[in-house]
């Protein structure tokens, strides 16, 4: 099926994308909320419903990539937490 | 060791206690077991975890992505009626006003866009209270509001109004039968905040509102704490009036907005003269960026409300777990259960508070409202509630946001947990209570 393809490889580029989010919280906030979104709308049969969240994801893969390119720029020191070898 | 020891008897409330022999020799002998505690070798590296989301939250990144253009390329005066450039501004502006409204189940014809939630608080409880003023004198507030509000009423009680400071209980909710018996003919509005911005605890909107709905009482409702955390709508709760903050909801700063119901309309005199723009309530030009980012901060939390709040839910059970795991005589301020999960405020006994805010420095934390955390005097919410005042010194605000992960909460849960203990450890009070001495019996002699 194409659009399983499709929603593979949009759901690749996504990830791919969020981890370069320079902020730890931006970041790990995004592979989350990408993460649940896709587990979200696993059973969606409807082929329309599928093709809006399509887009709707392409939408954001531009946001991400524009906001990871401004985050770069404005770059701040690690947290705390990314330094320190912090166990749970 | 000694410093510490010296900082927890000389605290400001404490200054001007001797203590007593008994306490003293307490002292000596913590002294004389002395073990070298050094905050340096404790530091980390890294900017500090960010756990104050009530002060303030991060700018979305979303949010930011949708201002960015109006901060570049489209840069017209929403204002302006004779040129493309006013027009794709003003389309703008009020694409943000519809989404605003959405989130709150208003007509966007309702919403003013200000400076933020303290200028809306202004214009609301002056402006009504001023415009009803000849015939109705009388506004009911709780002890518990943000400063802007208990500052605006004492102003309208310099003119001449009376003000009503309703108590609250010790859960930090308002009782409705003292409000239905404050409310007296005279009396032209009611203005009682949806979520407290200390203890996060919820007050009862919606029976408030039907209440001075019966009593044809304007009501207003600070909601900056609450809106686009906690589902509202201005219809089913009869709020005639609330307040929204830009940046509590992962907008930009400098930016809030007023909901002024129309029907019935609720007549508010404007505080700035000038052009008549917001409908004549709010003049001065709408800065378009910040529209535009208020407006899809609300659009986000409107779509993310549920999944949000599972989050939320989640990290603060998680750290309230933790945290009365390892550590008893931990009180938590406010209703448990009528409250905004995002904001834990909690009192560590035995231990002052601004110790312990020092030896966490690697985490923002807050022990109270931003606006008042450069005084060292307790905050008046928790005396409000009749907290002790020693558990009014000792109270920490975590403030747990959208961005807020699973290891920041369990990283401070570990070090609150440790700093708590440490500094129990070497506080005479702790001990004592250890050996069963209730301290509310000690004589402190007062010079």
């Amino acid at each position: 099926m194409s659009s399983k393809l499709q929603v593979l490889s949009l759901y690749r580029l996504l990830i791919r994308e969020s981890k370069k989010f320079p902020s730890y919280n931006f970041r790990n906030y995004a592979l989350r909320r990408i993460r649940d979104s896709f587990k979200e709308n696993k059973s969606l049969t409807d082929q329309i419903q599928i093709k809006q969240q399509i887009n709707k994801g392409y939408d954001n893969l531009e946001i991400i990539k524009r906001q990871v390119l401004i985050g770069n720029l404005y770059k701040t020191d690690k947290l705390v937490i990314e330094n320190v070898n912090f166990k749970t | 060791m000694y410093k510490n020891i010296s900082r927890l008897i000389f605290s400001p409330a404490r200054l001007s206690r001797c203590y007593s022999a008994e306490v003293t020799s307490f002292i000596n002998r913590n002294l004389s077991t002395e073990q070298k505690y050094n905050i340096q070798e404790e530091a980390c590296d890294g900017r500090p975890l960010y756990l104050d989301a009530q002060a303030t939250t991060p700018l979305d990144p979303r949010v930011l992505d949708a201002m960015l253009p109006y901060l570049t390329s489209y840069y017209g005066n929403p204002h302006s009626r004779t040129h493309a450039y006013g027009w794709e501004s003003e389309k703008a502006v009020e694409k943000a006003r519809a989404q605003v409204a959405e989130l709150i189940g208003a007509d966007p014809k309702e919403i003013v866009f200000t400076s933020g939630a303290t200028e809306s608080n202004n214009i609301a409880i002056k402006g009504v209270a001023r415009f009803y003023g000849a015939k109705k004198k009388h506004v009911i507030t709780t002890q518990t509001e943000h400063k802007c509000v208990l500052d605006s009423c004492r102003a309208l009680e310099g003119e001449g109004y009376k003000v009503t400071y309703l108590p609250v209980g010790q859960n930090g909710i308002i009782s409705l039968e003292e409000l239905e018996k404050s409310i007296t003919p005279d009396t032209s509005l009611v203005s009682i905040m949806t979520v407290n911005n200390e203890i996060g605890v919820k007050q009862p909107v919606a029976d408030i509102g039907k209440m001075c709905k019966a009593k044809k009482v304007f009501f207003h409702t600070d909601a900056a704490q609450a809106v686009g955390k906690i589902p509202l709508d201005v219809q089913a709760m009869n709020i005639d009036l609330m307040s929204i903050s830009g940046h509590k909801i992962y907008g930009p700063k400098g930016v809030g907005a007023l909901y002024v119901r129309r029907r019935p309309r609720v007549r508010v005199e404007a505080l700035q003269s000038g052009g008549g723009q917001e409908r004549g309530l709010r003049s001065g030009t709408v800065p378009t960026p910040l529209a535009v980012g208020m407006g899809e901060a609300c659009n986000i939390s409107n779509r993310e409300m549920a999944y949000d709040h599972a989050w939320m839910e989640k990290l603060s059970k998680r750290l309230l777990d933790q945290i009365y795991e390892k550590l008893p005589h931990v009180i938590r301020n406010g209703d448990p259960l009528h409250t905004y999960l995002g904001c834990i405020n909690l009192s560590f006994a035995y231990v002052e508070g601004e110790s312990l805010l020092m030896a966490l420095k690697d985490v923002a934390l807050s022990s109270g409202s931003a606006c008042t955390s450069a005084s060292l005097e307790p905050s008046y919410v928790l005396r409000a509630i009749g907290a002790d005042e020693d558990l009014a010194h000792s109270s920490i605000r975590f403030g747990i946001g959208r961005f807020t992960t699973v290891e920041e909460v369990d990283y401070t849960a570990q070090k609150c947990i440790h700093h708590v203990t440490r500094l129990r450890e070497m506080s005479p009070l702790w001990e004592m209570v250890q050996e069963g001495v209730d301290l509310k019996t000690i004589q402190w002699s007062q010079h």
